[in-house]
């Protein structure tokens, strides 16, 4: 069984975003860039799963989508324990775009399970593993937060309300997983780095898309207003500034 | 391409360097960033959330966690291959010390271990010694420890009374003795232990298993900070350690002693950068956070200069690790072509560049006591408490000044060693000297008309650089070989070469940085303040020795150099200053 996990490359989480000129772009200029954090998590489960001999799970590839400056990130993922990886060489534009360019790779190589974040932490759509399915034609299954194969079948745990769902799923197939999946992202060893340098990285070119949207603008939220802190044994004052000051009682 | 000119040990006084031929770090690769976010990952998820247990000193806890960093192959990143390791170049080995310095007495324990716990035996160790225990080392299976000091030899290391005496068939040595102040004393399985073989007038060493009978392990020391590392005495009571474990030579040990003291020491100079990067990410955002008078205290000006004061003596720091890291691997490589043994060329570069490693010990130490004295004030009350990480960094960084000898030692060193290596014929430095001292009164400050702003940075460097040399040369003639017992006037020798070489990386940093992305205003405000300071220590520092050496008349001629050679142009280091804060309250961490 063969998995490949598909990898956004985002800004760390604790990055100060800044727009370029016209709110239109973020400014790229020295921002770290790390791997979302859902898919760091799906490849953590993945080589979970390839490391357990009975799970039947041959090998692990990361798919990404992305100029060569993301290599680094790529990098990153095969020090992790990836096996090998797949770039498509362009500058991902929107969910559209980028789900189109992954599922033409994909389906060049062929995989039984292709797993990707729920979302990315930069932009959050929440759509690109949905749109993968459709253009691969094959199921898929979203707010994963368990993979495991039994009987060399996938099959996937869902939080739902009051309990969970397992669903079994032919392969190949979609997992659009959230967080749980995997307790705790895996650190690169000394090893996996000094393996990264020789492991493959095939790169293919794009295929004609269309991008559907366009960014008209970026606005960040305001402020958040000035946090007044009040002492535990003074309820009138609480009560004084919740109806004259915030007018909510 | 032609290579570069190496600079020896304490030649930059007399010599200049070219900006392209120094490392900066903006020039680490994406394999060392991703090794240093490894160190970074496993603090994170491994050290920082047990810090309250290692606190209490617990000696179980601290070893798992060194060996899943050994499992990890964070303590194989200075050994060979061929024993396990991963055999990365010196520049990668120090910005893992700098990586694991955030990790505070996990990292006393980690560096204890991979340093002075496991190099003596990788760099002396014969081919069985590091098959048997460098192998083990190298991947955490083994901890080891590092016994030097006793009670009565301390900074006098020779004076240690840990005897060893060959038993009777030959096989075995007996050592009796005790060590004290050793750093994973609780939880080692290996010790490199010091001791004087019958009555010889020099140390051997040996390599000892804690498991040998006759080893006891005294309780804990109660500490001031580094709680979590374990620091005990350890005894030897008719211990029979095999005759194939003594390290190196009969008569060795003092020398493997020193080598290995000079790798802890430029190590421990990369290892205060990560503690001081965390103590200003906890003072920024802590002043990003705190409001008084209704507004956030970051935008007082008060705790600008504060954080970058911080900023600008950590970058100075910084710079010149890394410069000395690429001198280091350059001096490796070219003895690792010479020599059979690789550990031995390693070892023999890092010694070489000892000058250097006393600087650096001394500077970082200093700068982490300062960067951590300003965090604990940016929090205010709140610093004062132990729950903060800041009261913590307060407390662990002290130990930094005393231990891998003290910085009175090292400072001495850095002076001492300079002039020793010049007397050995290494770098014509006294010549240098006669012959500033000798046109003395016609010094001036060597303004030119037009000259680059970099440019006009590398003459304020050299005259700083003169001005020392005026005043090792006034001291050696009054003086002469009662230098050494002048020991304030060794200092302040000292300090003037320690701050030039610091502003001297840092010019050429920047420089180097300019080079290739453009100007950079907040560099350029880094060390317009830097070189401020350093001119007016230069200026103190020389005077002070001066008056100490010179007679009264030549007293008005030496102040008069001293006035010109440290004269730069006025800078408005209060505006610099905020720039530079401004930058890393913008941030909200380091991102320089």
């Amino acid at each position: 069984m063969k998995i490949v996990v598909c990898i956004s490359n985002v800004p760390d989480t604790t990055t100060r975003i800044k727009f370029l000129e016209g709110n239109a772009s973020i400014d790229t200029s020295g921002i770290q860039w790390v791997i979302n954090p859902w898919d760091e998590l799906s490849l953590t489960r993945a080589l979970e799963l390839r490391d357990d001999p009975a799970s039947g799970v041959k090998t692990v590839t990361v798919a990404h989508a992305g100029p060569a400056s993301s290599e680094p990130t790529i990098r990153k993922a095969l020090a992790i324990g990836a096996d090998d990886a797949i770039r498509v060489n362009c500058e991902p534009a929107d969910a559209f775009f980028t789900a189109s360019q992954l599922a033409a790779a994909i389906s060049k190589e062929g995989f039984d399970i292709i797993i990707c974040g729920i979302e990315s932490s930069d932009f959050n759509g929440s759509a690109v593993g949905g749109m993968i399915s459709e253009f691969l034609g094959i199921p898929s299954v979203s707010s994963v937060s368990g993979l495991s194969i039994e009987n060399g079948a996938p099959v996937f745990t869902r939080e739902i309300d009051g309990g969970r769902e397992s669903l079994k799923v032919p392969v190949p197939c979609v997992a659009i997983v959230q967080k749980g999946i995997a307790k705790e992202p895996r650190i690169a060893s000394m090893r996996g780095i000094m393996a990264a340098r020789t492991k493959p990285v095939r790169v293919y070119e794009t295929v004609d898309t269309d991008c559907l949207t366009e960014i008209a603008g970026f606005e960040k939220p305001a402020p958040g207003a000035a946090c007044k802190y009040i002492d535990p044994d003074d309820p009138a004052r609480l009560i004084e500034l919740l109806q004259n000051e915030a007018r909510v009682i | 391409m032609e290579s570069r000119k190496l600079l020896k040990s304490g030649e930059f006084l007399v010599s200049s360097t070219e900006a392209a031929d120094v490392f900066i770090p903006e020039e680490f690769s994406e394999e060392q960033k991703m090794i240093a976010q490894t160190c970074s990952d496993f603090l994170e998820t491994e050290v920082m959330p047990r810090m309250n247990d290692l606190e209490k000193c617990d000696r179980v806890l601290m070893k798992n966690i060194l060996r899943k960093s050994g499992e990890l192959g964070m303590m194989g990143i200075s050994i060979p291959e061929e024993y396990g390791g991963f055999g990365q170049d010196f520049i990668t080995q120090m910005l893992v010390a700098e990586t694991t310095g955030a990790g505070a007495s996990f990292s006393v324990a980690f560096m204890a271990h991979c340093g002075i716990g496991t190099l003596p035996v990788m760099y002396y160790g014969n081919e069985d010694q590091r098959q048997r225990y460098v192998t083990k080392l190298a991947t955490g299976e083994l901890i080891g420890a590092y016994c030097l000091t006793e009670p009565g030899a301390g900074s006098d290391a020779n004076a240690g009374k840990t005897g060893a005496t060959l038993s009777d068939d030959g096989k075995h040595y007996i050592i009796n003795g005790q060590k004290m102040w050793i750093t994973n004393a609780g939880f080692a399985d290996t010790l490199v232990v010091f001791a004087k073989i019958d009555n010889d007038r020099v140390l051997s060493a040996f390599i000892i298993e804690t498991a040998y009978p006759g080893v006891v392990i005294g309780a804990d020391e109660h500490k001031m900070g580094i709680k979590g590392s374990s620091t005990a005495q350890i005894y030897f009571n008719d211990v029979r350690v095999p005759v194939e474990n003594l390290l190196g030579k009969r008569g060795e040990g003092f020398r493997i002693a020193l080598s290995i003291l000079h790798m802890g020491r430029i190590k421990l100079g990369a290892n205060v950068l990560g503690a001081a990067k965390k103590a200003i990410n906890d003072s920024v955002k802590y002043a990003n956070e705190r409001k008084q008078f209704g507004v956030l205290i970051s935008s007082f000006g008060a705790i600008k200069q504060k954080l970058a004061e911080q900023v600008v003596r950590l970058f100075a720091s910084e710079s010149a690790v890394y410069r000395v890291s690429k001198d280091i691997d350059d001096l490796m490589n070219s003895y690792k072509s010479e020599y059979s043994d690789k550990g031995r060329a390693a070892i023999d570069a890092i010694s070489h560049y000892a000058v250097e490693a006393a600087l650096l010990k001394v500077a970082g130490s200093e700068m982490l006591d300062f960067v951590v004295d300003e965090a604990v004030q940016i929090h205010g009350g709140m610093g004062y408490s132990a729950e903060m990480d800041v009261e913590r960094a307060y407390r662990d960084s002290r130990i930094n000044r005393i231990f891998e000898g003290t910085n009175e030692i090292n400072r001495l060193l850095v002076s001492d060693t300079a002039m020793k290596r010049a007397m050995k014929g290494d770098f014509d430095l006294f010549g240098e000297a006669e012959k500033l001292f000798a046109g003395i009164e016609k010094l001036n400050d060597g303004k030119k008309e037009g000259e680059s702003w970099h440019d006009e940075k590398k003459r304020y460097l050299e005259n700083f650089k003169k001005l020392t040399l005026i005043c090792m040369h006034g001291a050696v003639k009054k003086f002469e070989k009662r230098l050494v017992h002048e020991q304030e006037v060794m200092n302040n020798i000292a300090n003037m070469m320690m701050e030039t070489y610091l502003s001297e990386s840092l010019a050429l940093r920047v420089e180097k940085l300019e080079s290739i992305k453009g100007e950079l205003p907040v560099y350029r405000d880094i060390l317009d303040v830097n070189i401020w300071e350093t001119a007016c220590l230069v200026r103190t520092e020389a005077m002070d020795a001066a008056c100490a050496f010179a007679s009264p008349e030549m007293l008005p001629v030496l102040s008069r150099a001293a006035e010109e050679l440290s004269r730069v142009s006025f800078v408005n280091v209060k505006d610099a200053r905020r720039r530079i804060a401004d930058k890393l309250i913008e941030d909200n961490s380091w991102k320089f």
